[in-house]
């Protein structure tokens, strides 16, 4: 196995696949690191780097609008960045499926990622966006599909939070 | 006293009627706002989807939009203000390099919504540099209605963009012309209209 492309980032393109996404849209995660690459690697799949996240809340809905399914890769700080335009998907019953690497919560060097880190369920929740969390690398392939199906196939707005115990404390 | 708005003098509807005049299988994504009232006041049509809200995001839905349907023509109606709450999308959008999107600026320097209080665009802000800057295929700023016409015949190919047009029109408030605002009907109209059935 390639080290930079462990089997569960591998598992979870795999599913993403298999649930018809045909589009992409991050701003980057080291715990993304290895899924963004598969993604990037796949000819089938469109990818957009963003230069904030809720940009990619508004790509998803004109993709939906279009007949493609998306998918939104960031990390929890970035969820503070989403909160007025998750009405877009809402409003809209659009499909949403958000992978968020946490931080601020799991031997967290960093303080300033702590604020929005504790925010960051509330707040999805708040806006209507529901939550689940994963907690292994052995469940999350099966979370994301699961998720995948009530974005997609009923019309959803759900967030998968990946717990940085699962993704591993930032190396300083 | 020179002001960036002094070049204003189109009339919004005019130039918005003839953005989408023989539409075709246009695809059109209005800003909240005028923009929005502007489209409906051009003509109602299953092919528009109507913002009312979440600013800032007309152009990236566009863009979403444009890479779904790469075989159709794509256009963004939106306002200055609207623009500026997503200036960072314009980035986001010259590198993507979606060829079938048009981004049309209807740009009366104002937040016209609000009160009328000046924008940047207002204070000599120039959106169309910004997306040169960026890496926008073609940008110009449009201040006549015979400019609007030739810009709106490019709108045609599919290879021409991401292009953007800033379109100076005077700010005033006109008569508000309503669109739906049940966005779920509206989406599911739009859809419709690709051959998608709601889930």
């Amino acid at each position: 196995m390639d080290a930079t492309s462990p089997s569960w980032s591998q598992d979870l393109h795999r599913v993403l696949k298999t649930s018809g996404v045909r589009q992409m849209a991050y701003v980057p995660d080291a715990g993304h690191t290895a899924l963004i690459n598969l993604f990037h690697a796949d000819p089938d799949v469109t990818c957009n780097v963003l230069t904030t996240e809720e940009e990619g809340i508004a790509i998803a809905a004109g993709a939906w609008l279009g007949g493609q399914r998306t998918v939104l890769l960031m990390q929890s700080s970035g969820v503070g960045n989403c909160i007025n335009m998750l009405s877009l998907p809402v409003i809209m019953r659009a499909p949403l499926l958000m992978l968020v690497t946490m931080r601020g919560e799991w031997a967290e060097f960093n303080p300033w990622q702590v604020p929005m880190s504790q925010a960051t369920e509330k707040s999805l929740n708040a806006v209507g966006v529901r939550t689940m969390r994963a907690n292994s690398t052995d469940e999350i392939a099966d979370i994301v599909g699961a998720a995948a199906v009530e974005a997609y196939e009923a019309d959803q707005q759900i967030a998968v939070l990946m717990s940085q115990r699962l993704i591993g404390a930032k190396k300083w | 006293m020179v002001t960036g708005t002094t070049g204003n003098q189109l009339d919004r509807r005019a130039v918005v009627a003839a953005l989408l005049a023989d539409r075709s299988d246009l695809l059109v994504v209005s800003g909240l706002g005028s923009s929005t009232y502007d489209a409906n006041a051009a003509g109602d049509h299953d092919a528009n989807f109507y913002l009312w809200g979440a600013m800032g995001s007309a152009a990236l839905i566009g863009l979403g939009l444009a890479q779904a349907q790469p075989k159709r023509r794509v256009l963004v109606v939106t306002g200055d203000g609207e623009q500026l709450m997503g200036l960072g999308g314009l980035a986001t959008i010259a590198i993507s390099v979606p060829k079938n999107l048009t981004i049309a600026v209807i740009d009366n320097g104002h937040f016209g919504e609000t009160g009328m209080q000046r924008s940047h665009t207002g204070h000599g802000l120039d959106i169309a540099a910004v997306a040169a800057a960026c890496g926008f295929a073609k940008t110009a700023t449009l201040t006549d209605l015979d400019q609007v016409n030739e810009a709106r015949k490019s709108f045609g190919a599919l290879d021409s963009g991401p292009q953007l047009f800033v379109i100076k029109v005077r700010a005033e408030n006109v008569a508000r012309s309503l669109p739906p605002r049940d966005a779920v009907f509206l989406k599911n109209r739009f859809r419709a209209q690709l051959g998608f059935q709601p889930s």
